[in-house]
């Protein structure tokens, strides 16, 4: 019984998560209209989509609730996800000026 | 003589706690975010480099977009109510959100084939410019990982499902896995949307 009760309380959160992510969407679009220039625009929108990735992360799959062996799976996967998006960046700014 | 049991499909492993099936979906996904990460950091650098780019309201569809956003978060809650129907041992309740996930996955894919083909009767195609070829090639991987998941919920919605009489927890268990994959592609879109949509 309370098991079952555990899983009311987890449906009653997954609908919570998604209002709350149907919302930030509709935030993300309106920002867009604001034709803000491209750093803060490019800021705020990344800023909303991490809160929303979160989300989906830590509640659709029950990351918040995992075990250790997975944290250390993604954050190992995180540290290379940010060297893989930021390495290549070290070619525009030509730090050797070839 | 009896096939020999893979071990540790249901029942945790003593050393990590976890079952081998939610570490082999986790490393998976691990290399997933490797892959669109490599894609992500091509687009920074296209973009950076560029003298140019142009918003992507230019090129493409925010409507539709926006409609695609709602249909994909909307089936990622229909696969989190497909499990917990499950762990509720309500099998007739998992088989209709199930069924909606896979019906939204169509519903994304339709909007996705619309956005393509008016893109191509305006003479959009990846040759066009940069932000086009980064575009098609990022939606266009994205949408293949839509099919992959479809393929794998419609097979637990039909024929895979016949192991909720036989093997219950372990039926839980690979709908709980393909839900992790399901909410993943979910996650990419979320990070695609602004950034070829709206910036």
């Amino acid at each position: 019984m309370s098991h079952e009760i555990d899983i009311d309380k987890h449906v009653r959160t997954y609908l919570f998560v998604f209002g709350s992510l149907l919302a930030l969407t509709f935030i993300t679009v309106g920002i867009s209209y604001l034709h803000l220039s491209v750093v803060p625009a490019i800021g705020l929108a990344l800023a909303v989509a991490t809160v929303k990735g979160s989300l989906v992360a830590c509640y659709f799959m029950h990351l918040l609730s995992e075990r250790k062996l997975i944290y250390a799976v993604m954050l190992l996967t995180v540290l290379f996800f940010f060297f893989v998006l930021l390495g290549p960046l070290v070619t525009e700014t030509n730090p050797i000026e070839l | 003589m009896s096939a020999a049991a893979i071990p540790y499909t249901v029942e945790p492993r003593p050393d990590s706690g976890l079952n081998n099936v939610k570490i082999g979906i986790w490393l998976f996904l691990a290399s997933e975010v490797m892959l669109f990460g490599a894609l992500f950091a091509g687009y920074i650098l296209l973009r950076v480099g560029a003298e140019t780019w142009p918003r992507g309201a230019e090129f493409l569809s925010v409507p539709w977009a926006t409609t695609n956003t709602v249909v994909l978060i909307s089936s990622s809650v229909t696969m989190v109510l497909a499990w917990a129907a499950l762990m509720k041992k309500n099998f007739s309740r998992y088989k209709l959100f199930m069924g909606l996930t896979v019906l939204a996955g169509f519903g994304f894919l339709g909007i996705k084939y619309i956005e393509y083909t008016s893109k191509f009767h305006h003479g959009y195609f990846p040759s066009t410019n940069t932000f086009l070829s980064i575009y098609f090639l990022m939606t266009g991987l994205h949408a293949l990982h839509v099919i992959g998941g479809m393929v794998v919920n419609a097979y637990f919605w039909g024929p895979g499902s016949k192991m909720w009489k036989t093997h219950p927890q372990q039926f839980i268990n690979r709908v709980e896995i393909a839900g992790l994959f399901w909410h993943f592609v979910d996650l990419v879109w979320i990070f695609l949307f602004p950034i070829l949509y709206l910036l």
